[in-house]
């Protein structure tokens, strides 16, 4: 029996703006501890499949269940448990970052005080901006004063819309070390939407890929993002010594295609090194060989189509 | 929920700068009136006074506060919709356009509880407009030019009301004024859930006000069924209250007319804001 809590039950999701369906059949399941990543290229359908999970967008057909409730028929109940950040955190640029806080945090159902509020603010390191106005903020500071409006009402779960997106490389590594944080010592389930493997690669334990508006895979970072499992292009200059070699020697190995020297295929890493001496025995010259694993390989296709 | 929803509303209206432009607007339109009327009002009201010279004689101060007062709120009432709609066109359209509103609907509150402490928002922003113009037209026409009985001229004639039967008319004319006013407001939201954009829902509720207004001034029959529906038709109503004897029923049913566009705009807005997908 799995007794494993399902957060997020998201079953056949499809939305469909006019003639244009965003998302075709999106389904996924998030567990109760889980960074769990939320990957896709631009425009595979990401935010408009959080929108439908957070009750901005009605869904065309599916459902979507939070806490093992319809998001559907117990909205409120489920939303008091939810902080989330979708796309860029938009606050009242004419209010000081306190007084926003103070806003959202009253209709979130919590009484914060503004001890509560300087706490949180200190916490993603935005102490001595309290007074300031979020027309002066930079896109991080917004996004910190996002990811504190997230956590006002103590939520057990954080869905992040492309949080590092327009940060500075110490902005990404400082947003990526509270979500750390926050999964770590502070046990919450987050969801996390990039259109980057590597950046969920570091942070999520489990991960959906969607691409076109559908579920492409779903499973655990480490399982599918095999470093054992290689793609491998080795440019070399015998291509016809080199593929005979490969039958006779690797019969293990499918060749994928041909682009004059060059050959790609997938190999397991453990071979590599055979592979390698075996073409010096046989005289064959490498100049290039370069390796990704094969999911890796196929999202950087997808994004790149 | 609600009452800290509307809270929050306040808190917004009260630091946005447009909020003080309609109060700033209105202290320097009576200031204007009430500077031109104190250098040459006699000669403005000898207008009026002028066809029946030959059958009355006018003692006393003619020019008052009472007077002057009327002769304010008819001259601006009709132009106070700008101001007022120019913060509650904005009460959503302008989370649309900011992308606040995605935060807002995505906390525990129903977004019906959200749209209506907007409504509320925008009511007591118009009460507020009516009790600074109130203050302006009245007490400060008051302060300037001395009380006095007022007279009115209206399609029956000359009305020439008692001093001390003046106060409970101001008070009637102002509701039924703010009234008029809270319907542009209901307008104005109503247009907004509409609308992703601050600036549309206030151009097209000004554009309504105006188009109404002409179908209710031109004298043509085929209108003639629709004029006494349209909002902006009973929005003069105000000055029914300074009319003796009082037409009650005519009062009556302005407040029922537009007690009915407030309502039926609030449903729809109700109707549209949750249905409304939130792309912003």
């Amino acid at each position: 029996m799995d007794t494993t809590e399902k957060m997020i039950e998201v079953n056949h999701l499809s939305k469909r703006f006019d003639s244009f369906e965003a998302v075709k059949d999106v389904s996924f399941t998030v567990n109760k501890g889980d960074v769990f990543g939320f990957l896709g290229p631009n425009g595979a359908g990401k935010s408009t499949t959080i929108r439908c999970m957070l009750s901005l967008i009605t869904p065309t057909s599916g459902d979507v269940k939070l806490f093992g409730k319809f998001l559907a028929s117990h909205r409120s109940e489920i939303l008091k448990r939810v902080g989330c950040i979708i796309e860029k955190p938009d606050f009242y640029k004419y209010l000081s970052a306190e007084r926003n806080l103070e806003i959202f945090a009253r209709i979130s159902g919590v009484d914060s005080n503004r001890k509560d509020i300087h706490r949180m603010l200190d916490f993603v390191g935005l102490n001595g901006r309290e007074k300031h106005k979020v027309s002066g903020f930079s896109h991080g500071m917004k996004q910190r004063l996002g990811i504190a409006q997230s956590l006002l009402h103590n939520p057990d779960m954080i869905i992040l819309d492309e949080p590092t997106t327009g940060l500075d490389p110490q902005g990404i590594i400082d947003i990526r070390n509270l979500i750390l944080q926050l999964s770590r010592e502070q046990n919450k389930t987050i969801l996390l939407s990039s259109h980057q493997l590597s950046e969920i690669e570091i942070i999520a334990n489990r991960m959906v890929i969607i691409n076109r508006g559908v579920t492409v895979i779903e499973g655990e970072v480490a399982h599918l993002l095999n470093a054992q499992e290689l793609i491998v292009r080795m440019e070399v200059n015998d291509v016809a010594l080199t593929l005979s070699l490969l039958k006779e020697e690797f019969a293990q190995i499918i060749v994928q295609r041909e682009e004059g020297n060059v050959l790609h295929f997938s190999v397991n890493r453990n071979h590599i090194p055979d592979l390698i001496k075996k073409c010096v025995a046989r005289d064959i010259l490498i100049y290039a060989i370069e390796s990704k694993r094969k999911l890796e390989d196929y999202f950087i296709q997808m994004v790149t189509n | 929920m609600l009452i800290k929803s509307t809270l929050n509303e306040f808190i917004k209206i009260a630091a946005k700068p447009r909020s003080y432009l309609g109060l700033a607007a209105i202290t320097v339109l009576v200031g204007v009136i009430l500077f031109a009327l104190k250098a040459d009002g006699m000669s403005f009201i000898s207008f009026v006074t002028a066809s029946f010279e030959q059958t009355l004689t006018f003692e006393g101060n003619i020019l008052n506060g009472n007077l002057v007062a009327f002769i304010v709120l008819q001259m601006l009432v009709i132009h106070i919709p700008l101001l007022v709609a120019l913060v509650t066109g904005d009460l959503v359209s302008g989370e649309a356009a900011m992308g606040t509103i995605r935060m807002l609907a995505t906390k525990p509150i129903s977004r019906t509880k959200l749209l209506m402490s907007k409504f509320v928002a925008g009511g007591v922003y118009t009460l507020l407009i009516v009790i600074w113009l109130g203050i302006m037209a009245v007490f400060v026409g008051k302060v300037i030019f001395g009380s006095g009985d007022l007279m009115v001229l209206n399609s029956d004639g000359l009305v020439i009301l008692q001093e001390a039967d003046i106060g409970w008319r101001y008070i009637g004319g102002f509701a039924v004024a703010f009234l008029a006013l809270l319907t542009v407001s209901s307008l104005s939201i109503c247009l907004s859930c509409f609308s992703d954009n601050s600036i549309g829902p206030i151009v097209t509720t000004m554009a309504i006000i105006i188009l109404f207004t002409i179908i209710g001034t031109l004298d043509v029959r085929v209108f003639d069924n629709v004029r006494p529906l349209l909002f902006t038709t009973h929005m003069a109503s105000w000055r029914s209250f300074f009319e003796d004897p009082l037409p009650v029923a005519q009062i009556k049913e302005s407040i029922v007319i537009l007690v009915i566009h407030n309502i039926v705009l609030i449903l729809i807005s109700i109707f549209k804001f949750n249905r409304k997908d939130i792309t912003s």
